[in-house]
Parts: C-alpha cells; sequence; structure tokens
C-alpha cells in the first residue's frame, strides 16, 4: 500500500473537521447576542455549592495504572493479527503444528503477565 | 514522472464523486442521528409505559428536527477557567471516530456502469477501500478517547475530567477484549478487508473436518457459526466502547452529574451525541459484516439478483442499481435490528459499578477473549488434519 492510499482518509478527516468548526461557529453566530454575564454563571458546575475548584484536580493513580497496562496487552494483541492472519495458509501447507507451537509460547508469556498481574492487585477497583 | 496512486479514482470525474460519495457517507451518519434519537425516546417510552414525543409532526418524528433548530440558536458559553482550544475541540473530535470508520465499511455489492460514450465505472458504496479494514478501524475508534480526555480537562471541572478518566479508562480496558476477540475472525478468514470477508460469507455453511469438507446447506456460511463466543464478547465490548447502558458509567448521574460533557450545551453537546450514535452505527455494520453476512442474502448470489432483476427491467446500469439497493437493504436490515437491540438494552439492564465493570472487562473477558483465541487455533489444526 502506497502512501497516497490514506489521502481519501485525509481528506475526509478535514472536511469532517470543517463540519464540525463551521457548526460551532454558526452557533457562536446564530446564538443570542446580549448575553447576561455574571461571576456564578461562568464558574465550573457545582451542585448547589460553592465551586471549590483547582486546576490540579487529583485523580487517583490507579488510571495510570490502567493506562500502562493497556499498552503493554495491546501491543501483546496486535503481535497475534499478522499471525492470525497467516494462519489458514500455514494449515493448509503443513506447517499449522510449528505456528501453533510459537503462538503457544506467546500466549503462555500473555497469560503469566495476566495472572501476575491479578496477583499483584494492580486491576483491583475497591 | 512516476504515478502516484491516489486512491481516489482514475480521472478527474471519478475523483470528484468519490470526495462527494465519503462527505454523503458522513451526512448519512449524521442524519442518522436525529431518527435514532426519535426511536430511542419513542422506544423508552413504549417500554415504559409512557407516550413519548408525539406533539411534533406525525408521531413526534420532526421533534428532534425541532431540537436541531433550538441548539442552533442556543447561547454560546464556556466555562471562564475552561481550557478554551480543548473546549471546542473536544466535541469536533467526537465527529472523527465514527465518520472515518463509517466511510470504510462497504455497504453493498459494487456497481458497474457502462454508458454508450463512457468506459465502464466501477462505484462502490463504501467511502474508501483501505485492504487493512478491521486495523484500520482498531485504530480510528481509539481516538474517540482523546476526545472524552479532552472535553474533561477543557472543562475544568471536577465531574467532567472524573467523568473523562472513567470513560477513557473503560474504553482502553474494553478495546483489549474488542481486539482480541476480533483475532478468531482474522484466523478464520485470513484478511483484513471487509470486502472479503463478506465474500466468504456467501453461500452454504462450509468448513474441514477431519480433513474432509462438510456442506450444511440449510444454514448461511455466517461467521457467527464459527465463532459464536467471538460475536457475544465482541458485541458486549461494543457497547463499552460507545458509552452505552449498562456501561455508560461516565454519565452516572447520581454521582457525576453528566461526566466528561457537564458544561457542554447546545450543539456542542449534540455533536457527542452524534460520536455517539456514530459509533453505536459503526459497531452495528462490524457486528452485520464480521458474524452476520455482510449484505449477503442467504441462498442467492449478487448475479443471481441481477439476472432477476434483468429478466423485468433489461440487461444494463438498471438492474445492476437494483441489486446494490436490494444488498443495502439486506444490510440495512440487520443494521437496524442491532441499533435496536442496543436500545433496548440500555432500557432493560441496570448500569454497573465502577469495579465490577473493570473486573468484568480484565478479569472476565479478557482471558475468555483469550480462550476464544485459543481454542479457534486449535479447533482449526485439529479440523483441518
Amino acid at each position: 500500500m502506497s502512501s497516497g492510499a490514506l489521502l481519501p482518509v485525509l481528506i475526509l478527516a478535514v472536511m469532517v473537521l470543517t463540519f464540525g468548526a463551521l457548526l460551532i461557529v454558526g452557533t457562536g453566530l446564530l446564538g443570542p447576542r446580549k448575553v447576561i454575564k455574571s461571576a456564578a454563571k461562568e464558574m465550573p458546575y457545582e451542585c448547589g455549592l460553592p465551586g471549590q475548584e483547582t486546576k490540579d484536580t487529583k485523580v487517583s493513580v490507579r488510571f495510570y495504572l490502567t493506562a500502562i497496562l493497556f499498552i503493554l496487552f495491546d501491543i501483546e494483541i496486535i503481535f497475534m493479527y499478522p499471525w492470525a492472519i497467516q494462519y489458514m495458509d500455514s494449515l493448509k501447507d503443513g506447517s499449522g503444528g510449528y505456528m501453533l507451537g510459537v503462538m503457544g509460547v506467546f500466549v503462555g508469556l500473555f497469560v503469566i503477565g495476566l495472572i501476575w498481574e491479578v496477583k499483584s492487585k494492580a486491576l483491583d477497583w475497591k | 514522472m512516476p504515478q502516484i496512486q491516489l486512491g481516489l479514482g482514475v480521472d478527474s470525474t471519478e475523483t470528484i464523486i468519490n470526495v462527494i460519495k465519503m462527505f454523503a457517507l458522513f451526512l448519512l451518519m449524521v442524519q442518522l442521528v436525529p431518527l435514532l434519537v426519535w426511536v430511542e425516546r419513542r422506544g423508552s417510552a413504549f417500554i415504559q409505559n409512557r407516550y413519548g414525543p408525539n406533539r411534533v409532526g406525525p408521531l413526534g418524528l420532526l421533534q428532534l428536527l425541532a431540537d436541531a433548530v433550538k441548539f442552533l440558536f442556543k447561547e454560546e458559553f464556556r466555562p471562564k477557567k475552561g481550557v478554551a482550544f480543548m473546549y471546542y475541540f473536544a466535541p469536533i473530535m467526537a465527529l472523527l471516530p465514527g465518520a472515518l470508520s463509517f466511510a470504510s465499511i462497504p455497504l453493498s455489492v459494487p456497481i458497474t456502469l457502462q454508458g454508450e460514450n463512457w468506459g465502464p465505472y466501477n462505484f462502490v458504496l463504501q467511502g474508501y477501500d483501505l485492504g487493512i479494514g478491521i486495523v484500520f478501524i482498531l485504530g480510528i475508534s481509539s481516538l474517540g478517547v482523546y476526545s472524552l480526555l479532552m472535553a474533561g480537562w477543557g472543562s475544568s471541572n471536577k465531574y467532567s475530567l472524573m467523568g473523562a478518566l472513567r470513560a477513557s479508562a473503560q474504553a482502553i480496558s474494553y478495546e483489549l477484549a474488542l481486539s482480541l476477540s476480533l483475532v478468531g475472525i482474522l484466523m478464520v478468514y485470513g484478511t483484513f478487508s471487509f470486502t472479503e470477508i463478506v465474500a466468504q460469507q456467501q453461500g452454504p455453511l462450509t468448513f474441514n473436518f477431519m480433513g474432509q469438507q462438510q456442506v450444511w446447506s440449510f444454514l448461511p456460511n455466517w461467521g457467527i457459526f464459527y465463532q459464536p463466543l467471538g460475536a457475544l464478547l465482541f458485541f458486549a465490548a461494543t457497547f463499552a466502547e460507545a458509552n452505552r447502558l449498562p456501561f455508560d458509567l461516565p454519565e452516572a448521574e447520581g454521582e457525576l452529574v453528566a461526566g466528561f460533557h457537564t458544561e457542554y450545551a447546545g450543539f456542542k453537546l449534540l455533536m457527542f451525541y452524534i460520536g455517539e450514535y456514530g459509533h453505536m452505527l459503526v459497531a452495528s455494520c462490524l457486528l452485520a459484516t464480521f458474524y452476520f453476512g455482510g449484505y449477503n442474502i442467504p441462498g442467492v448470489t449478487p448475479a443471481e439478483v441481477t439476472a432477476f432483476f434483468a429478466s423485468y427491467v433489461g440487461e444494463g446500469n438498471l438492474s445492476q442499481i437494483l441489486t446494490a439497493v436490494t444488498y443495502h437493504v439486506s444490510l440495512l436490515l440487520r443494521v437496524l435490528l442491532f441499533l435496536w437491540v442496543f436500545i433496548h438494552v440500555r432500557w432493560t439492564l441496570p448500569r454497573f459499578r465502577y469495579d465490577q465493570l473493570m473486573d468484568l472487562g480484565w478479569k472476565t473477558m479478557l482471558p475468555w477473549a483469550l480462550f476464544n483465541a485459543c481454542a479457534t487455533a486449535v479447533i482449526l489444526w485439529l479440523f483441518q488434519s
């Protein structure tokens, strides 16, 4: 596949982004001109209390942990894709047993990783 | 000068037609949203034994048009503490994954048009065929996470931020099960291309058992018969990817107000909904394409359908177009059925708790998807040899 084959994707992406931007600009132009501004209105939404927002809201470290684990596992899964594509062909030409063994080792490592991850309580949200 | 393959057609006419076609597919996705919202509101009303929108237009069908006009004339508002670029870019970005993925799905059989003084022209009901369909869609649909995170961060509201973090953690967790459940499909069909996957699902159920070919003529050759567990896992994971109930933790009203779109109103909010319904549409199309024969009609081939139409309207362009329309309707019926299942599930099942949701993704669906891939590999090996 040449790099030019992705050009339609780029064209559609530009069209969609332009469409979205025009909508936002358009609603800005069509909306009411006279708007009442007040400090309470521009405050971040809060449910009946005075807002106490700061920019650096603390969030649980579990989210970062999940993201790191996702990257590891996602890459491992993506490695299975080219193998899966070739599998049927190699079954037909007789090298299926070898392919299965190779993938067995890889999946074994994957499973060990997953078990270790569950054991180390990295996935517990309680 | 080397010829650069642009993937847009052989001459300028074809290029222009293809660009218009891509935009038309995007508009098709956008215009489906009001219809789906209407179906969702009417459907939920009937499920909950009430009326739903029934005042504007026949059966309330124009309700969403009225809503859209109202959205257009809403006051422009931005929280002062927010990050302007992220706040405005997030809803625009929400349109991208659905639109780009939907354009790469084949919607019907190709039409070959032949005029008197213009050559045979192949018209495909598909924005672009990249040949790497599945990988492309998996990659593009992950971009939705950026939209969520930008919305959460750009609003500078603790509810938005928490909703966005929850939504993105959920989306990436279920993406693992989603992509792993497709490994079985890749093994069975041996290709990334949607067109080839659909072509392989034609005819009766055919498989090798102990080295001998078996044909079960009473069943169509659909993916669901090869990958029943994979289909179930894929379907469940798409619910989480589209942030639909029972996986709509990002907007759990009791705790997070409205999640990542708390600070959004008017058309910017509607754009998030276009993204969500686009996601549902793509998920339904993929489910039909991978597991339910795509646009195939069981029992007949495209050539037979064309011959049938040709016996009424004569050979030529019209019979080709009628065939393509028939096949498109065949896909559309499946897609609409799955969209209804999405909506029905929303009004049937209660929401998970967040730790239950993450446990389900990582400790239940991921191992089962892995089991599905391994079992498929072993069974294929046993049956083939």
